[in-house]
């Protein structure tokens, strides 16, 4: 029983697994499905990296146990683009220049990501709260800001 | 982080029942956002987790006007930020709930893990044998204490870490335990233990026991509340101090008051003499000086932490000159 089978949709793909029970989410995504797009920054909950959308909901995939993912549907940054072709966001964030070294670019569209899904037309304050657990040590945020308020825009 | 069993317990008897079969092994798990920090850094190391999320009946809000307001444990704290009846009849837990960690915590974060997390104290999180711990000393008492208590420390000066312990506490709720004998019912306020009682433990939980849910009493006509944490940044973090005010009022005079306080002490704090002097005071009109002084009269700072007194003392001023214009 330290391992667990679990079943889930990644991206629009069923996946089952069996993995030991200490594993999470991120480790699963990474390790198990090669989906490396998310990242590890702090491992504590504090920088948002490792965001992934889960039922609709950003979460930090490091504070996520595999096993809490049984059931779930993820979308990662990789399942973004449709067909070849970049989201809105990802656009958006490409032309107002808001990645520099990237690191928390996948992070940053996943909870942007789950912002618009729930609220179309968000202002700037509720921008700003969406991304508040995610830490970019190199833009200073505005860009970022801007690249969704673009997408957003009516 | 050390492998462990993963139990999916089909109801509330079989999940109470291997936790008290496994006194110090088996913990319960909610959302995980305190837990794996705490067993990422080997601070615990259980040999099974048993998980809450797939038990029925323990999620939800449920209001009734005329009835109390009842949470179940598993709710998670997004829920509450976002629940629009809370935000009219109950607005602290609202705001509490909404100054919780980040967006991603707050998804995951249940409101039972919300008041059983364990305290953020450096050295119980760090590698050393604090008394907390089963240790023998409370390294805070000589080392960096900024972030400790001032009153009700003795012998172990962490501060309880939780909002929604506060806002619940300046509610008047209870707390439903569930274990595999029985259920019981406690008062918030009792259900938190300081460390002159019980210096490992934070709450009154035994083995086997879990909250199942919290109720507020319904609030009485003219009641106006405020909850306010003051963090060291803008964005997410733990309260350096928070306070959070009910009161009852007819036209601009208070006729009751319930003040508590978060990030002073070992427990969500309830300041009961201020709570009592507060009636007969005239919102807009008497000066909250004289009792502002009154709040945390017998604190006891350590070296670093002598400001959180004066910051609790505006906070509570604050809250009345903004709760005078509501
Ligand atoms: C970066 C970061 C920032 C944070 N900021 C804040 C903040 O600003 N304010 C704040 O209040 N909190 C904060 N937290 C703490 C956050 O973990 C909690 O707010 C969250 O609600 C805990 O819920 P959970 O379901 O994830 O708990 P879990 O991690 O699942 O459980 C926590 C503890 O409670 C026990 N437990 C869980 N449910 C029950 C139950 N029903 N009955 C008995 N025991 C139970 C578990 O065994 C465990 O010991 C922060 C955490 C992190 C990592
Ligand atoms: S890696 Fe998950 S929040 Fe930093
Ligand atoms: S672009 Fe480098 S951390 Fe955000």
């Amino acid at each position: 029983m330290k391992e667990i089978s679990i079943h889930f949709t990644v991206n629009g793909k069923k996946v089952s697994l069996n993995v030991p029970s200490r594993k999470r989410l991120l480790d699963v995504l990474r390790e198990d499905l090669g989906l490396t797009g998310t990242k590890e920054g702090c491992d504590v909950g504090e920088c948002g990296a490792c965001t992934v959308v889960m039922n609709g909901r950003a979460v930090h995939s490091c504070l996520v146990l595999a096993a809490q993912a049984d059931g779930a549907e993820i979308l990662t940054v990789e399942g973004l683009a449709q067909n070849g072709e970049l989201y809105p966001l990802q656009k958006n964030f490409l032309e107002y220049g808001a990645v520099q070294c990237g690191f928390c670019i996948p992070g940053m569209l996943m909870s942007s990501y789950a912002l618009i899904q729930e609220n179309p037309h968000p202002g700037e304050e509720e921008i700003k709260e969406a991304i508040a657990g995610n830490l970019c040590r190199c833009t200073g945020y505005k860009q970022i800001i801007q690249a969704v308020e673009a997408t957003v825009k009516r | 982080m050390k492998n462990f069993t993963y139990l999916q317990p089909k109801d509330l008897k079989e999940a109470t029942t291997v936790l008290q079969k496994f006194p110090q092994e088996s913990l319960p798990y909610a959302g995980g956002t305190d837990l794996l920090g705490l067993m990422k850094d080997g601070v615990l190391e259980p040999q099974r987790l048993v998980n809450l999320k797939t038990l029925t009946g323990l999620q939800g809000i449920s209001y009734r006007p005329g009835k109390e307001l009842e949470l179940g444990a598993l709710t998670t704290i997004s829920e509450i930020a976002e629940n629009q009846s809370l935000a009219e009849k109950f607005p602290l837990l609202t705001q509490a709930a909404r100054q919780v960690a980040s967006p991603q915590l707050r998804n995951v974060g249940t409101l039972g893990g919300n008041l059983c997390q364990r305290p953020r104290c450096w050295y119980f999180r760090g590698d050393f044998p604090c008394l907390r711990k089963g240790g023998d000393i409370c390294y805070a008492v000589d080392g960096e204490n900024k972030f400790h208590c001032v009153i009700g420390g003795r012998p172990c000066y962490i501060v309880h870490p939780s909002d929604m312990a506060v806002a619940l506490l300046a509610y008047n709720a209870t707390v439903e335990i569930q274990s595999p004998q029985k259920s019981r019912r406690v008062n918030l306020k009792d259900f938190f233990v300081l460390p002159q009682d019980d210096y490992l433990h934070e709450n009154i939980l035994r083995p086997g026991e879990i909250v199942t849910r919290i109720r507020v009493p319904e609030s009485a006509p003219g009641t106006k509340a405020l909850f306010l944490k003051v963090k060291e940044r803008e964005v997410w973090d733990f309260a350096t101090v928070s306070l959070a005010m009910v009161l009852v009022t007819s036209g601009k005079q208070i006729t009751a008051a319930r003040v508590a306080l978060g990030g002073v002490a070992p427990v969500p704090w309830l300041e009961e003499t201020v709570s009592r002097s507060l009636p007969g005071f005239t919102l807009g009109k008497d000066a909250p000086e004289a009792l502002a002084g009154q709040v945390l009269k017998a604190a006891e700072p350590l070296e670093q932490n002598a400001y959180k007194v004066i910051l609790a003392r505006n906070l509570f001023k604050q809250a009345l000159e903004e709760l005078a214009k509501s």
